[in-house]
């Protein structure tokens, strides 16, 4: 199993192989930029992880609120301080494309 | 150990053309994203970013704006503007504002007033200028209410010590 003291990451703290992803993991992840997952949290990686699919690059903040059904004050409140990276980051997923 | 003290920008709008009012916004936005405090200051015409009954109504004129060719509606016109003379027309600064917030639109960019509303909602803070707010009759209920408050330039001074600042 992919735990934090085996698996790739680049030097800005995003996975390499996407494929060592799995819900543990995030976890860890999680826990490495101080937050405990919630049910919450989920809603949001899960969606982040489904738009990726479909477009090949993590979802922006506002794509996010959109998509996921989320308000732009708890998304910072759930991913505080710099919430377009570490949300990216815990879904295994690369630094969002586009600037909203 | 003592805590580091986090990264701030801050951006000082001036002006109030639906051009000018994006950047801040953007960058702001982007700030916020990556874990930066965010402070913008809004003075002059850049109080027209958090007046209500101004905020939506922001406009591009089309008179003396060298880059505002007609290659951006998709004619193949390469680097025709469109001549000062119908600049002037009445209804061109409507047509040339209405189709930029379009093209604005159509990248899923939010128009300004709910740009403003999502950065305060993030934890940007926003200030207007004391000096302009008096100098242009405007009462805080004149403000959406993303506004913070209405400052002297040395409380934004004081408020931003250490930031970076960014003219706009």
């Amino acid at each position: 199993m992919t735990t934090l003291e085996n698996v790739e990451l680049n030097e800005e703290g995003f996975i390499v192989n996407a494929a060592d992803w799995t819900e543990e993991l995030a976890g860890a992840l999680a826990e490495k930029e101080g937050i405990a997952l919630t049910d919450a949290h989920w809603t949001i990686i899960n969606f982040c992880r489904e738009k990726a699919v479909d477009s090949g690059a993590a979802p922006t903040l506002r794509q996010i609120s959109k998509g996921a059904g989320v308000t732009t004050k708890d998304l910072f409140k759930l991913f505080p301080k710099g919430p377009a990276k570490k949300v990216a980051k815990i879904s295994g997923l690369g630094k969002p494309e586009g600037c909203v | 150990m003592a805590e580091e003290k986090n990264r701030h920008i801050a951006f000082i709008c001036s002006k109030g053309n639906l051009d000018m009012a994006y950047p801040a916004l953007i960058m702001g936005w982007a700030a916020l994203g990556d874990g930066i405090d965010v402070t913008i200051f809004f003075t002059f015409w850049g109080l027209d970013m958090i007046t209500k009954d101004r905020v939506d109504r922001l406009e591009l004129a089309p008179l003396a704006n060298t880059s505002l060719k007609m290659r951006l509606m998709g004619l193949p016109t390469g680097n025709w503007g469109i001549p000062n003379f119908m600049g002037g027309l009445p209804g061109m600064t409507a047509f040339t504002s209405k189709f930029m917030k379009k093209k604005i639109e159509s990248l899923d960019v939010p128009p300004v007033g709910e740009y403003i509303e999502m950065l305060s909602d993030a934890g940007a803070k926003l200030y207007g200028c004391k000096m302009t707010v008096d100098m242009f009759n405007l009462k805080d209920e004149d403000f959406v209410d993303s506004v913070d408050s209405v400052v002297t330039a040395s409380d934004f001074m004081d408020m931003t010590e250490g930031a970076q600042i960014v003219f706009i």
